[in-house]
């Protein structure tokens, strides 16, 4: 009999040496004769365990990792196809604490299964949504993601259900579906795992979404920072395709739905919405004024539904098992899970998806261990670049949306990035002004324009300019940001300053640490 | 990344002609114009405006506007360098220092006889293995100064 052993593929294990463990293992069981069968697929999410291999054993998975391609004679001497005992060895892998505590709903087959197998996909309770989707009337459709609290996932929060009833309530001749996999926060990866680990996950959620609006044609924007991912979903779609699940007739049923990945070309703006459709129609990213709303007249002037790529892959779970059980996870009008990221200076970064309402403490304390550096937390930013730096003592903030904007913050897609008391909060509020600059597809003054005076102005502060007076214009540069700017990079680049400013005084502190020689004022 | 060939006019149109009619071809064209030549020739922006009736200026302001279209070769490797706020944490900014008092290579200027272009990106997706990097596709994660020492000495010997 063949013996399996699964070995990740996804880009961030790929990092780590997963590639070369795979070719170790397969060259090694050749040169002892033994009939092994290496399963690529996405990975659990547990990071710092990468690259983390798995064999089925009779009481599931069992775990080694970090393994690296000189430890494959080593585990073939443990006898690890029998779950022979080794260094390495973590045991069952839903066991780890870490992975156990979580409510994996979205990712709950990610890491675990050959992410290009349809067969895979639908033994692990795969494309049970979009089948019970298809007995359903579009209406029917809307009103169990309404019911169900499903808010966007991409940071505004929005309900995607009332999102969806505004499309199938449009009259077109053609009507689309646009996933956003432009996941440019730092701190995020959750997009990036699913298209590596699970892509017919977002496939399905997508087809639900195309049947409850009436479109036929759907588009997925993946950044070109992940290649891996580009090239692993476009070829979950050809598989869709070549199975029917897209194309003329979806599943079987008398609807047509068809996928098309595109690829952006490094601009963060893109991620926003509306810079998301004019990239997709060709143009340069620039921001759309709204109205009108992209649901009335979007891709091609069309009605058109776009949705965070981790909205789409929640959906599945919905139709499969009701709106109501969804609703059961989470707080107050946070419904449901949200994949967590945790990430930068933390000893065990990962994806964490849980229930709506874990503290930011939980995340970076009890799954992160604090961080890698072993120093102090000083500060942690969520909701990425443009998301609040949280101070120790603002740790126990809950993590949903209403809370975090009690806490002027946002929880944007998740993403959540530890730093330690090496951190220079005021160097991190000029680079969030700096990233704006940079960012900034140029159509409104206030992003364009105030983005720079931003960083001159941080500048100045840092050098002891007129301190006082600086920190006023600082802050009503703030104002005029947040109030006139056209979207969200504009919009929410200050709160990542004035999160900094208002948590981290000291270090806007007249006594400047720099030499005046390395400021850059003009 | 495919290393940058001569500009070929007859292979530019076929490319074009290919993506033509797909609606909103043209970051799929000049994806693949990059891929073929390695960069965007100038010439092929005059091709691609007639294909998609657009004017030269419009093309022009797609490929400007884009960070990941270049309009000249890339001279051997290109590593993509995150320095977004999750890699600041893991010190990504000690490592740009290093780059560029050990080796005199600074990001995004290139350096003629380097073998190798170090280009900022802001964020790779690999936040949990900071700091990461992108190296002619493939990725590195947790890269510190003997790894970007090693990644450095290959692209140069690369090009001998």
């Amino acid at each position: 009999m063949t013996a399996r052993v699964f070995v990740p593929a996804d880009s961030a294990a790929l990092s780590v040496g997963s590639g070369a463990v795979a070719a170790g293992l397969e060259a090694e069981a050749r040169r002892r004769g033994i009939d092994l069968a290496v399963v690529r697929t996405g990975s659990r999410g547990l990071f710092w365990l990468e690259p983390l291999i798995e064999i089925e054993g009779a009481d599931g998975r069992q775990g080694y990792g970090p393994v690296a391609a000189e430890d494959a004679a080593g585990l073939f001497d443990a006898g690890f196809l029998s779950g022979g005992a080794h260094a390495k060895a973590l045991g069952r892998v839903e066991d780890i604490p870490w992975l156990a505590r979580q409510q994996r709903l979205v990712f709950a087959r990610c890491g675990v299964t050959d992410p290009l197998s349809l067969d895979d996909f639908r033994a692990h309770g795969g494309m049970k949504g979009l089948e019970r989707a298809i007995g359903l009337s579009p209406d029917a459709i809307v009103d169990e993601i309404v019911a169900s609290g499903l808010r966007g996932r991409g940071g505004a929060g929005f309900p995607t259900g009332i999102k969806w009833g505004a499309v199938r309530h449009t009259s077109a001749d053609q009507k689309y579906v646009v996933c956003n996999a432009d996941e440019g926060d730092s701190g995020t990866f959750a997009d990036r795992m699913l298209m590596e680990g699970d892509p017919f996950l977002v496939v399905e959620g997508m087809a639900i979404a195309a049947l409850a609006v009436g479109a036929t044609k759907g588009y997925v924007y993946i950044r070109s920072e992940y290649p891996h991912a580009f090239d692993v979903f476009s070829r979950a779609v050809e598989h869709a395709r070549a199975a029917g699940v897209l194309g003329e007739r979806v599943l079987g049923s008398a609807r047509a739905f068809d996928i098309e990945p595109r690829l952006g070309a490094g601009a963060y703006v893109c991620g926003e919405e509306t810079s998301m459709l004019e990239s997709l129609e060709g143009k340069r990213g620039l921001v759309r004024v709204k109205p009108p709303l992209p649901a009335l007249s979007g891709l091609f002037g069309k009605p058109t539904v776009i949705n965070n790529m981790l909205s789409f892959a929640s959906v599945p779970w919905v139709l499969a098992h009701g709106a109501k059980a969804y609703a059961e996870y989470g707080v107050g009008r946070s419904l449901g899970s949200q994949p967590f990221q945790v990430a930068g200076n933390v000893r065990f970064g990962g994806l964490v998806e849980l229930a709506f309402g874990p503290t930011i403490r939980e995340l970076v304390e009890d799954f992160g261990g604090g961080t890698r550096s072993g120093r102090p937390i000083r500060a942690v930013q969520v909701g990425g670049p443009l998301g609040a730096y949280f101070p120790k003592e603002l740790l126990d903030t809950p993590l949903d949306y209403e809370s975090m904007t009690r806490a002027k913050g946002m929880l944007g897609h998740g993403g959540i990035v530890v730093f330690d008391d090496t951190v220079d909060m005021a160097r991190q509020a000029r680079f969030a002004f700096a990233f704006c600059a940079r960012e900034s597809c140029g159509k409104c003054t206030p992003c364009r324009i105030g983005s720079t005076r931003g960083v001159e102005t941080v500048d100045r502060i840092a050098a002891g300019v007129e301190r006082q007076k600086n920190l006023e214009v600082l802050r009503d540069l703030c104002e005029v940001m947040t109030d006139g700017s056209l979207c969200a990079l504009g919009g929410l680049a200050p709160l990542p300053v004035l999160s900094a400013l208002d948590h981290f005084p000291e270090d806007f502190a007249a006594a400047p640490k720099r030499a005046a020689a390395e400021v850059e004022v003009r | 990344m495919i290393a940058a060939t001569a500009f070929d006019e007859t292979l530019a149109r076929q490319i074009i002609e290919r993506r033509r009619s797909i609606p909103g071809a043209a970051l799929p064209i000049l994806h693949d114009l990059q891929h073929a030549f390695g960069y965007i020739d100038d010439r092929a922006l005059p091709l691609m405006a007639d294909a998609l009736n657009i004017s030269k200026a419009e093309a022009l302001g797609v490929v400007t506007f884009y960070p990941d279209f270049r309009r000249q070769p890339a001279e051997g490797r290109v590593m993509k360098l995150c320095r977004a706020e999750s890699c600041q944490a893991m010190g990504c900014e000690d490592l740009v220092a290093h780059l560029e008092t050990r080796h005199g290579i600074a990001p995004d200027e290139p350096k003629p006889g380097a073998g190798l272009v170090v280009e900022t990106v802001y964020c790779l997706g690999n936040c949990a293995l900071s700091p990461a990097a992108l190296v002619d596709g493939e990725p590195v994660g947790r890269l510190d100064r003997a790894r970007l020492d090693a990644i450095v000495l290959a692209a140069k010997e690369g090009t001998r």
